[in-house]
C-alpha cells in the first residue's frame, strides 16, 4: 500500500502536511528539516524542487528556491540527499517541483529514482491533465509513483470529476485563485466553494493548501477536507529560525489541541 | 507517397512535438477559455470588419513593400524590404496587441496586463488599451526599466502601470514570470496580452495569426510588383519569433519558399553571452509550451544575452522550434558585432535606420547565397528606440 493511502486509511481529519524547499536554508538541511517534522508529528512531508522560473509560487517559496540554487542544489543532488530517505523517515514524503527540471534529469529516470529512495507521490503543476494522460500516466503508475493533482475554485463542476477519476492519494485542494503565501484569513467565498467542493462526496481525499498558516486557518481547513498544506508559512518559520526546537514548537503550534 | 508536412498548429495545440499548454490549474479556466473561443470569436465578420480597420487606418497598413535598389544591387539579388518599422508605435507589435484587445473586448474582460522585455510590445499594448479605454498593468524586468527608460515613460504618458519585476534575474522570463503570477491572482477580469508566439497553446497560434498580415500583404503586393505571389527566400529575425511567424506564416506549406531566421547569437554561439536558442538550447518547458530553450543540465532557465533587448529571450515559439527541428526554416546566428554594421548598412544604402532585431535580419544576406534571387526582409522595428545603443557602440 503506498504511504499516503496508509495515512488516510488510519486517519480522516487533521491531516497536516508540512511543504519546505530542498536545500534550504541550507543545502544539507533537507533531511535534518524532514526527520525534525516527522518527529514532531507531521503526517506528510512535501520537498520543493528549486527551479528558476516557479509561476505558481510567491515570494517567500520563489526566494528559498532561489537561494537553494544559488547554494548548488538541484534534483541530482536531492535525489542522493534522500538516498537513505526511508532509514530515517517512515511516513509519506512527495516531490514537489515544476517540469523542465524533472524533463531534463529524465522522466522514466526521475520515476524509478523516487521510487527508489522510496517517494510516494508528486506534484508538477504545470504537468496538466491532459498532457499527464497522454505521456506520462503509464510511467508513473510503472513506478507506483502517485501524481497529485491541483483543483481551484475556478475548476469546473465536469473538471473536479475528471480530477476525482484520475487522482490518486488525494487532491491538492488550492484554496483561492492565487499563487502561493499566507493570507490573513478565509473568506465567505472561499468557504462557500469549499462546502461545494464537500457536497461532491468525492472518492479521493482531499487537502487544502495556500494561504493555511496557523492553527486558526488550518483548523479551518479541516473542516471542509482531510487536512491542509502548510507551505510559505513554514519557510517563513525557517527565516526566522530554523532549529530542530523551533521547528517542532511551530508544528506544535498548529496541532496540539 | 510523400505526406505533406503541417507547419501549423495542430487540434491539440502542437507543432510537431513542440507547444501543448504546460500551465498551472490556477490558469487552466482562463487557456480553455481563450482556447474554446478564440477562433470562434475571430472569425467573426464583425471582429474582422473592426481588425482591418483598425489595422488600415489606425496602425497604417498596408505596410509598403519596397524594393531596395542599392542593396539588391550590392547583393546581386532582388531585395524587398517589408516595412513593418513604419506601423503605428515603430514596430509589427501592434498587428497583435490590436487583435488581442480586440479578443478580451469579446471575451469581456476589463483589464489587462502584459509583459515587456525592451518596451516595444509594453509600449504598443499600452497603444491599444488607451485606444480603448482600458485598465492596462505592464510588467517589466527592474533591469529593463533601467535599460529602457524611455520605453518606460512613453507607457507612462500613455496611462499605464508599470510594474518592476524584481524576481530572478529581473529581465524578460521574469517579467513574463510576474505577468502569468498576477494572471493566477486575477483570473476573471483580466486578459493578458502575450507579446511573441511563446507561451500556452493558444497564444503561439492567436499571435500568429495577428501577424500572419505581414505575409497576406507581401503574396499580393509582390504579385503587383513581380507578377508572382512568392519570393526565393523570406528573411527574419527570431527572439520568441512573432514578426518572423508573420512574415513566414503564408509560406509554411510553399516549399519553394525558403524560411530563414535569424537568431541573435550575441558575443558568439561559443560564448555564453548568447540568445541563440536553436544553438544553445535543449527541448524543455519554457512559459507554458513545450520548446526548445537555454538551460542548464539541471533544467533551471539561463539568462540570454543580445545586444537587442528585443531578441533577449532564452526560448524561441514552438512554431520555430518545429520549424528548425523539421529543417523548414533554416536558422542562422548573428553576432552584435555583425548586427551592428548590418545596421548601418541598410542605414547607408536605403536610408532606414532599422531596430538592432531587425539589423541580425539584414546580417543574415551575408551567411546565405542570395545572388539572383527574390528575397523579402522583414523590417520588423524601426531604430529610434535603439539610438543608444548606436551612440554606445560607436563604429559608425
Amino acid at each position: 500500500m503506498n504511504r499516503i493511502d496508509e495515512v488516510f486509511s488510519r486517519k480522516k481529519k487533521g491531516v497536516l502536511n508540512i511543504y519546505f524547499t530542498a536545500g534550504y536554508p541550507k543545502i544539507n538541511d533537507t533531511l535534518r528539516i524532514a526527520r525534525t517534522l516527522e518527529a514532531a508529528g507531521v503526517d506528510i512531508i512535501e520537498i520543493g524542487i528549486p527551479y528558476s522560473d516557479p509561476i505558481a509560487d510567491g515570494p517567500t517559496i520563489q526566494d528559498s528556491s532561489q537561494k537553494a540554487l544559488d547554494a548548488g542544489m538541484s534534483l541530482k543532488l536531492l535525489m542522493r540527499q534522500l538516498q537513505d530517505l526511508r532509514k530515517h523517515i517512515k511516513i509519506p514524503v512527495i516531490l514537489m517541483g515544476y517540469i523542465n527540471p524533472v524533463l531534463q534529469y529524465g522522466f522514466t529516470k526521475f520515476c524509478q529514482d523516487c521510487k527508489e529512495v522510496g517517494i510516494d507521490g508528486v506534484i508538477l503543476p504545470d504537468l496538466p491533465m491532459q498532457e499527464y494522460a497522454e505521456m506520462y500516466q503509464v510511467t508513473f503508475e510503472e513506478y507506483g509513483i502517485y501524481n497529485i493533482f491541483l483543483m481551484t475554485p475556478l475548476t469546473s463542476e465536469k473538471r473536479v470529476l475528471q480530477i476525482n477519476e484520475a487522482s490518486k492519494g488525494f487532491i491538492y485542494m488550492v484554496s483561492s485563485a492565487s499563487i502561493t503565501g499566507a493570507k490573513q484569513e478565509v473568506s465567505q467565498a472561499q468557504i462557500d466553494y469549499f462546502e461545494r467542493i464537500q457536497k461532491m462526496n468525492l472518492s479521493v481525499q482531499r487537502l487544502i493548501g495556500f494561504g493555511i498558516s496557523n492553527k486558526e486557518t488550518f483548523d479551518n481547513a479541516c473542516q471542509y477536507a482531510s487536512g491542509a498544506i502548510i507551505g510559505s508559512a513554514f519557510i517563513n518559520q525557517l527565516n526566522k529560525d530554523d532549529s530542530d526546537e523551533a521547528i517542532t514548537s511551530f508544528v506544535g503550534s498548529i496541532i496540539n489541541p | 507517397m510523400i505526406t505533406k508536412e503541417n507547419y501549423k498548429v495542430n487540434s491539440k495545440g502542437y507543432y510537431g512535438k513542440f507547444g501543448g499548454a504546460y500551465v498551472p490549474e490556477m490558469l487552466l479556466p482562463n487557456i480553455l477559455e481563450l482556447q474554446e473561443n478564440y477562433l470562434e470569436i475571430t472569425s467573426r465578420p464583425s471582429f474582422k470588419k473592426e481588425f482591418d480597420y483598425l489595422l488600415k487606418d489606425y496602425v497604417g497598413r498596408p505596410t509598403p513593400l519596397y524594393l531596395a535598389q542599392r542593396m539588391s544591387e550590392k547583393y546581386q539579388a532582388q531585395i524587398f524590404l517589408k516595412r513593418e518599422d513604419l506601423c503605428h508605435t515603430g514596430a509589427h507589435k501592434v498587428n497583435n496587441t490590436i487583435g488581442q484587445i480586440l479578443l478580451a473586448k469579446a471575451l469581456n474582460k476589463k483589464k489587462i496586463i502584459a509583459e515587456t522585455g525592451a518596451g516595444q510590445h509594453g509600449v504598443a499594448t499600452a497603444t491599444v488599451c488607451a485606444l480603448m479605454g482600458m485598465e492596462c498593468i505592464i510588467y517589466m524586468g527592474a533591469v529593463d526599466m533601467v535599460r529602457q527608460r524611455p520605453n518606460v515613460e512613453r507607457m507612462k504618458i500613455l496611462g499605464a502601470e508599470i510594474r518592476a519585476a524584481e524576481s530572478g534575474s529581473k529581465t524578460l522570463k521574469d517579467a513574463t514570470n510576474e505577468a502569468m503570477r498576477h494572471w493566477i491572482n486575477h483570473p476573471t477580469d483580466t486578459h493578458y496580452i502575450i507579446g511573441s508566439v511563446v507561451g500556452p497553446h493558444p497564444y503561439p497560434d492567436l499571435v500568429a495569426r495577428f501577424q500572419s498580415v505581414i505575409s497576406e500583404e507581401i503574396k499580393y503586393q509582390l504579385n503587383e510588383q513581380i507578377g508572382r505571389d512568392h519570393p526565393d527566400m523570406v528573411i527574419a529575425c527570431v527572439g520568441g519569433g512573432s514578426n518572423a511567424a508573420g512574415a513566414f506564416y503564408h509560406y509554411l506549406d510553399r516549399p519553394e519558399v525558403q524560411l530563414i531566421a535569424a537568431e541573435a547569437a550575441g558575443l558568439g554561439i561559443d560564448n555564453k553571452k548568447s540568445a541563440a536558442t536553436t544553438f544553445l538550447g535543449t527541448e524543455g518547458v519554457l512559459h507554458g509550451s513545450k520548446t526548445l530553450l537555454m538551460q542548464t543540465a539541471d533544467g533551471q532557465v539561463t539568462e540570454p544575452y543580445s545586444i537587442s533587448a528585443g531578441l533577449d529571450y532564452p526560448g524561441i515559439g514552438p512554431i520555430h522550434a518545429h520549424l528548425f527541428d523539421s529543417g523548414r526554416a533554416h536558422f542562422c546566428a548573428v553576432t552584435d558585432e555583425e548586427a551592428m554594421h548590418a545596421g548601418i548598412d541598410l542605414s547607408r544604402l536605403e536610408g532606414i535606420i532599422p531596430a538592432i532585431e531587425t539589423a541580425h535580419a539584414i546580417s543574415a544576406l551575408d551567411k546565405i547565397e542570395v545572388k539572383d534571387k527574390v528575397v523579402v526582409i522583414n523590417v520588423s522595428g524601426r531604430g529610434d528606440k535603439d539610438l543608444d545603443t548606436y551612440i554606445t557602440w560607436g563604429k559608425y
